[in-house]
């Protein structure tokens, strides 16, 4: 049990840092670009709302199999295929929560304006000077939901960690995989036990992103 | 001394901007027009805020033509906005050192710049705690304390009351008369700009007029 509460909590981690990191550029453009088809890009990025995991699970299963081509790239450097290792996992949860970071970063971002940034830019400040400095900080309230939603997401994740880690003891196994091994072999006290937990954590991670909501700690009037 | 300002270029599709004037190197000049006569875009399009399809050339110096766009962090401007004007997430201090810190040398003193803006108290505050009248000082020192060549002033009192306009008027009288930098001022008021500019120019349609 502990072994498998580590596992979940660490892909859980793993991927709500590199998320936030990959988003985070993703979501300025899309906030920030008048070009039309940026909402073509906008909805490839929020797919995985309305995808059913399994299916997010299958294409990543096959990119990541010894004979698809992103992995003949990998062959020279010993890797052989990244389906059924942890590292799969995480690429896997990278795809189905990326929209849980891209849309609350990019509502921040929009909800900023054009005034602050200007403001910053005839106080000398250059592009990215303007992003670290204006931009980041003023959309905190938009980076601590991403970081709620995106670790809460992932440690419920089911269909795409069974297609991809295939469950194995020790290695791919989560909480919410486990619970439905329990349940096939009719081990219920068990299954109640992590289930709990897990409505306790869903809870807990819905409340923390409702008093974000109502501002505590922010700046605003 | 004066600086020749030309700008002549197209604001997307709504109207064309064609204005060439000398400014005084110090005092306020204002640009006089009515609402929607283009006053705002040629102070945004001089500042780099908003682009042109056109030129604009600076005291001899090309800002922008079809091959250059100098952005606004280069231009050496300072920029009073109407409203807010302030970073909302930092205290006042920290607007003004944010200026301070992107500043390159020149004239305006911060603890000079402070005392003569009478902010000296609002300095732990956030801008949102500020009045009308407290934020467009505050602005103002932020926007000195970047050193600029050329100050920007779109409408700063529109959003006061008479009471305080009439006060900001005397202040700003006292304050802009002592700095050595041209100073654009906008307003659609002629008793603001009768009382506060060495100059005016009328602006109509996007263009200078007399």
């Amino acid at each position: 049990m502990w072994l498998v509460l580590t596992t979940t909590v660490e892909l859980a981690f793993v991927t709500t840092i590199l998320l936030i990191l990959l988003a985070t550029p993703l979501a300025w453009w899309l906030a920030r670009s008048r070009r039309w088809w940026k909402e073509v890009i906008g909805a490839v990025a929020a797919l995985p709302l309305v995808l059913p995991p399994t299916v997010i699970g299958f294409y990543v299963l096959i990119a990541l199999g010894p004979d698809s081509p992103l992995m003949s790239m990998l062959h020279p450097f010993g890797i052989r295929t990244l389906a059924f290792t942890f590292s799969g996992l995480v690429i896997g949860s990278l795809f189905y929560s990326l929209p849980f970071a891209v849309q609350p970063l990019r509502t921040a971002f929009e909800a900023i304006g054009d005034r602050p940034l200007e403001i910053a830019a005839t106080m000398g400040a250059k592009p990215f000077d303007r992003f670290l400095t204006v931009a980041i900080p003023m959309s905190r309230r938009g980076f601590l939901s991403a970081a709620i939603l995106v670790f809460a997401h992932t440690i419920g994740e089911f269909g795409v960690v069974l297609m991809i880690g295939g469950n194995i003891p020790g290695k791919t196994e989560v909480l919410s995989t486990r619970i439905y091994q329990l349940v096939e072999s009719l081990q219920f006290g068990e299954a109640h036990r992590i289930a709990a937990l897990l409505v306790l954590f869903s809870f807990l991670a819905l409340l923390a992103l409702l008093l974000i909501e109502r501002r505590i700690g922010d700046f605003k009037p | 001394m004066t600086i020749a300002i030309a700008l002549d270029g197209k604001v997307g599709d709504r109207f064309s901007l064609q204005v060439s004037f000398e400014v005084p190197s110090h005092g306020i000049t204002a640009l006089l027009g009515p609402s929607g006569s283009g006053k705002t875009s040629i102070l945004r399009a001089l500042a780099g805020l908003e682009r042109i399809a056109g030129s604009i050339c600076f005291n001899g110096q090309t800002w922008q033509d079809g091959s250059t766009f100098l952005p606004s962090e280069s231009r050496g401007i300072g920029y009073i906005f109407q409203g807010e004007g302030l970073l909302p997430h930092l205290s006042i201090a920290g607007n003004l050192d944010y200026a301070a810190r992107r500043a390159s040398s020149g004239p305006f003193d911060r603890t000079d710049i402070i005392r003569r803006t009478g902010i000296a108290d609002l300095l732990g505050q956030r801008p949102s705690r500020l009045s009308g009248g407290e934020a467009q000082r505050a602005g103002i020192a932020r926007a000195l304390i970047s050193q600029p060549r050329l100050l920007l002033m779109d409408e700063p009192l529109s959003g006061l009351d008479s009471d305080a306009r009439t006060e900001m008027v005397e202040w700003l009288q006292a304050l802009l008369g002592e700095i050595d930098i041209p100073v654009l001022y906008v307003t659609h008021d002629h008793g603001e700009a009768a009382r506060l500019a060495v100059r005016t120019i009328h602006i109509l349609n996007g263009r200078a007029e007399g």
